[in-house]
């Protein structure tokens, strides 16, 4: 058996900056032959330690548990000690492969970014169990794994960031409070032993910060190395706040339940008669410049044109059968 | 080949707000002798926001539509990235776990349905991509594009969270991939794109690889992957005017003749928003923005009318 080592020769791209120093960002160019098994934390080491010691990012573990080590690489947030080089190649068909930090904004030197924001937005959320806790019990707390079940996927977070710095929402309103909050704000509501549920259920309910300024853009879910799926977590968020009859009564949850009545009664949406029940009477009225240019290009349907599902008796039926939630 | 068939789900957009989007893909599909048959029993799939309020509820409507399709014995085929999404979020869930299919499955014997997991659902872009073929699509040609410069904008819900569109969306499916198959088998890895030619939500190529065989030619530009922000839409406009903004603008300064979306949600808010979006982001916005359908067929020579062009509102008057 031939013990050459098998390497393919790649081309890293590299943002550098220091924010001491540099006015302006710029890259560098490195080259190395990667074996198939390096993995893009080696890349960063072998970069510092082979061709500038100056070059600086965050690593600690080495385990995907720290959360420290996350850049992105062609655009990609990866987990630097799990993301493996060769995979970046062949999902990329490229040699090259470009080494950004997470949020160019935010960087102090090279791939080190400043996180205060995430961390601030984290700490409002009440981001640790908050129990009546007996100092000296006399059994165990028991959770069953049904109970456990709720709670893992979310708990599996390492707050590395990947999935708040890839958030579109996070970049154009500086208030959001961004999907591994959202997350950990679920893991700890989602807690049979918790008894804050209200209280962050208060605080993610504003227009603004809240979980209704979400887009669904699902690039949370894509961007996590630890399969949290911050989107779902949202949503979890979302039929929380019915549940617990804590929605209030403005355009985002009218929105919501506006679905079940249009389903309701045309199986379809009634999509003009949607952004009215939204809105209200007065609020719609700022939509009326879209609306005549889309009536006067046929893009409105008339209510007694309004299309119906065939078989609707049947939506009708599910409808009232199958609703769990009331508003 | 075997003559295509799929059941057609509309989604509820294409019957209303986007007329153009039904009529350009029944014209695509009749001239390339694909025959879809309406789900006119379908109702809404919720669009994210029904899930929002009631999940259950949501399951079981989704559930239903699939139901028709099975009925019929076809694959269900969607126009709609939303829809597409929602729909297949709807499969996943019921396909791994019996206990809630049980559920679902109880609710719909009310009236008289049951869900089975036999229909397969994918978006039109891949059925035209890879059951009817890029190849053959190209010697379909009878106006090429060769004078545009087209700009993919590709819509969060057809490629993200990709694990999920690379096991409906993609050609491969599951028993293809991996020792054994099943669950195990295939992989959960977000951008295994070495086991399929599928998307990489990174980097995505399939509307760039179709605008290519239509011989126009696909602009390059960082946009293409975002989101145009439609869901929030109503509660968050700022927020919405803003991602369809910079996404429209990136694409003009990237010489962009016009753009083309396999969604009828990203649609709207990129052309009939133009005008909101431009006083958001204080510049002049002026891009037609075509429906996946339309620019399919404008290159296969069907007459612009049939495709509905004069309802869209940023002009596309040019072809
Ligand atoms: S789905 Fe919502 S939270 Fe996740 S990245 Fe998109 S906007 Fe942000
Ligand atoms: S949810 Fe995932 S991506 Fe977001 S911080 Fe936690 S581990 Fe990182
Ligand atoms: S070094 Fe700790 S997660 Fe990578």
């Amino acid at each position: 058996m031939s013990t050459e080592r098998i390497t393919k020769k790649l081309t890293f791209k590299t943002f550098r900056f220091n924010a001491e120093t540099d006015f302006l960002p710029y890259f560098k160019t490195y080259e190395m032959e990667v074996g198939k098994d390096e993995l893009v934390l080696d890349i960063l080491n072998r970069i510092k330690w082979e061709f500038d010691g100056s070059f600086s990012y965050r690593r600690s573990c080495r385990h995907g548990i720290c959360g420290s080590c996350s850049i992105k690489v062609n655009g990609k947030p990866v987990l630097s000690c799990k993301q493996n080089v060769w995979e970046l190649v062949d999902i990329f068909k490229t040699d090259t492969l470009l080494l950004e930090p997470q949020s160019k904004k935010r960087v102090v030197k090279d791939m080190i970014i400043d996180k205060k924001d995430f961390w601030d937005k984290h700490a409002r959320l009440k981001p640790y169990l908050e129990a009546e806790i007996d100092e000296h019990p006399e059994k165990e707390i028991l959770v069953s794994p049904e109970e456990a079940e709720e709670l893992l996927e979310a708990d599996y977070c390492i707050q590395c960031g990947n999935c708040y710095y890839a958030c579109p929402v996070v970049e154009v309103n500086e208030e959001y409070f961004g999907p591994a909050q959202f997350a950990k704000a679920y893991r700890f509501n989602a807690d049979v032993r918790d008894t804050a549920k209200r209280e962050r259920l208060e605080a993610v309910r504003p227009m603004g910060p809240g979980v209704w300024d979400c887009v669904k853009c699902f690039e949370c879910a894509e961007a996590c190395p630890k399969d949290v799926n911050p989107i779902e977590k949202i949503t979890k968020l979302h039929n929380q706040l019915f549940e617990e009859g804590m929605a209030e009564d403005n355009v985002a949850t009218r929105h919501a339940v506006g679905f079940k009545h249009s389903i309701k009664k045309h199986g379809l949406l009634d999509e003009g008669e949607l952004v009215r029940y939204s809105e209200g009477n007065i609020g719609v009225l700022k939509h009326l410049p879209e609306a005549i240019a889309m009536f006067k290009k046929g893009k409105i349907v008339m209510p007694w044109n309004m299309p119906k599902s065939k078989n609707l008796d049947e939506i009708k039926t599910l409808v009232k059968s199958s609703s769990k939630v009331k508003f | 080949m075997a003559e295509l068939k799929y059941a057609l789900y509309t989604g509820c957009t294409a019957r209303e707000s986007t007329p153009e989007l039904l009529m350009s893909t029944m014209a695509v599909a009749k001239k390339l002798g694909i025959e879809l048959i309406l789900l006119d029993e379908a109702s809404c799939c919720g669009a994210s926001h029904l899930q929002d309020f009631d999940d259950f509820l949501s399951l079981v409507l989704n559930a239903r539509n699939i139901c028709y399709a099975e009925k019929l014995g076809l694959p269900m085929v969607t126009i709609c990235n939303t829809c597409q999404l929602n729909t297949v979020m709807t499969k996943e869930r019921l396909d791994s776990d019996e206990d809630l299919k049980s559920q679902v499955n109880e609710k719909l014997a009310e009236v008289g349905l049951e869900y089975k997991g036999t229909s397969s659902v994918r978006h039109f872009l891949y059925a035209l991509i890879d059951d009817y073929g890029l190849d053959k699509l190209a010697e379909k040609v009878e106006k090429p594009l060769s004078d545009f410069n087209v700009a993919a904008f590709y819509g969060c819900h057809n490629i993200r969270p990709s694990h999920i569109h690379h096991k409906h969306n993609s050609k491969v499916i599951e028993k293809d991939v991996g020792e054994g198959g099943g669950e195990e088998g295939f992989t959960t890895d977000p951008m295994m794109a070495k086991y399929n030619n599928n998307e990489n939500p990174y980097n995505p190529n399939s509307l760039d690889r179709l605008i290519e065989a239509l011989q126009g030619k696909s602009v390059d530009y960082d946009s293409k992957n975002k989101c145009c922000g439609f869901h929030a839409d109503l509660q968050a406009p700022k927020t919405a005017n803003r991602l369809t903004g910079t996404a429209l603008l990136d694409a003009i300064d990237n010489d962009a003749d016009m753009m083309v979306t396999p969604c009828p949600l990203c649609h709207l808010n990129m052309d009939v928003k133009q005008h909101a979006v431009a006083k958001e982001m204080g510049r002049d916005i002026a891009l037609p923005v075509l429906h996946l359908p339309q620019l399919v067929g404008l290159a296969l020579g069907i007459d612009p009318k049939e495709l509905g062009l004069q309802h869209n509102v940023s002009e596309a008057t040019f072809v």
